[in-house]
């Protein structure tokens, strides 16, 4: 096994980087996948262009998710225990969106996250912080007609990993999203304002444009904090353009 | 040209495990069904290692060519075919799906790839055997006794097309 790199390293790296980019002077919105400092990125990534493809029958549609599929108490993950987990209560709402800036409406919704100390409930996560025996999680929600999600849950904290010797995620609740189209599918990770780990971390810093990785960035609004009950933090998710227009039946099945 | 700006995406992570995948989720149809098919294969990386924790989704037509519009993937009847799944690797890089045969007239598994240490998804086609038009030829599936093998290189020694697609 080879040493692991210092922060001191990897953030040099990403200076580099940042500096090049800067250079370049041409604006990119997505994430690199070529992103050394991160590095189980090394061996994952294509090396070849991405081969330029237009959508065709099946990929002009999305898969049609329910009311059977998705209890509406799943967007709670405050109470899917006997008793209310530890830290900061929140809601997080938002809406999910086209590249036309059209809701993307009954579409699914996942969120997966670790605990307030930091700690995933996966089996793989050996951070040393505790465990909580009311917290999983895991959400899910459908978005309204408006293609507004909400979920109910607990700030997570920051946890440590082995990228790099003393390497530290922000904290962040990991998203995945559905738009009409197959061509829309992301997953992506919402942060928290402000966070002090942001210049350290290669994976939010795989996103090389400033305004880019603002937008991965939840703001606190105080017209969704409810009184004597939890903060509330804003997040819209921008999918990308369509090559058809959503019709009423893309959501019948929601009906 | 879209009005907005897409939102980046990131890694799965190594966490997805407890979150994603669910029961029945590779299961499209029972392995029972006379006309049930398996897609499976590997994923591997670039240096040719199994990749024991990627996700691959997929999505298809119906064997008729239609489009499959029911609800129910989450929590599948048995009998609804929904046309969507999801498939976490196993601990040798493998995983499969049990489908029908897709239809149309270039029929294809349309898939998406997340893995951790994979910063942004990856789509590709694997299309039914000599289906795949002569840009995409290397795209084509191999038949098997059962159904089709389409393994995933995300890197180097036939490193797998993955497509851009035009407004992305």
């Amino acid at each position: 096994m080879t040493e692991l790199a210092s922060q001191a390293e990897i953030s040099d790296e990403i200076a580099q980087i940042s500096k090049a980019y800067d250079a370049a002077g041409v604006t990119e919105t997505r994430t690199r996948i070529d992103y050394p400092p991160y590095r189980s990125s090394v061996l994952r990534h294509p090396t070849k262009d991405l081969h330029p493809a237009d959508p065709e029958g099946i990929e002009l549609w999305a898969p049609v998710f329910g009311h059977q599929d998705v209890d509406p108490l799943e967007a709670d993950l405050t109470i899917q225990h006997r008793g209310e987990p530890v830290g900061e209560r929140m809601i997080v709402t938002g809406r999910v969106l086209d590249g036309e800036g059209r809701p993307v409406r009954h579409q699914l919704v996942e969120v997966w996250q670790a605990n307030a100390g930091g700690r995933y409930i996966h089996q793989r996560d050996q951070h040393p912080a505790p465990l909580d025996p009311n917290f999983t999680g895991t959400g899910r929600c459908l978005t309204d007609g408006d293609g507004v999600y909400t979920f109910t849950t607990i700030k997570p904290g920051p946890y440590p990993w082995k990228n790099h010797r003393n390497a530290w995620r922000p904290a962040h609740i990991h998203f995945s999203l559905f738009g009409t189209e197959f061509t829309q599918r992301l997953i992506t990770q919402m942060y928290f304002p402000g966070d002090p780990l942001f210049a350290l971390d290669p994976i939010y810093q795989a996103i090389t444009d400033q305004a880019a990785r603002d937008r991965l960035v939840a703001a606190y609004d105080h017209d969704v904090t409810r009184p004597e009950w939890s903060t509330g933090y804003r997040w819209d998710i921008v999918l990308t353009g369509t090559h058809r227009t959503p019709l009423e039946s893309d959501v019948e099945g929601a009906a | 040209m879209s009005a907005l700006v897409p939102t980046p995406g990131q890694t799965i992570g190594p966490f997805f495990g407890y979150a994603l995948p669910y029961d029945g989720d590779n299961l499209l149809v029972p392995v029972t069904r006379p006309d049930a098919i398996r897609l499976h294969g590997r994923v591997l990386d670039g240096a040719g290692d199994p990749v024991p924790d990627a996700l691959i989704e997929l999505w298809q037509t119906a064997p008729d060519g239609s489009v499959p519009r029911a609800a129910g993937s989450l929590h599948r009847d048995g009998y609804t075919f929904t046309g969507w799944g999801r498939a976490s690797t196993d601990r040798t890089g493998r995983y499969q799906f049990t489908t029908l045969r897709p239809g149309g007239p270039t029929p294809y598994f349309a898939l998406t790839i997340f893995a951790r240490g994979l910063l942004d998804r990856l789509f590709t086609r694997a299309y039914l055997p000599g289906a795949a038009p002569a840009s995409l030829r290397s795209l084509d599936a191999t038949a098997d006794d059962r159904g089709f093998v389409f393994d995933i290189r995300l890197q180097g020694d036939g490193e797998t097309v993955f497509l851009q697609h035009a407004r992305d």
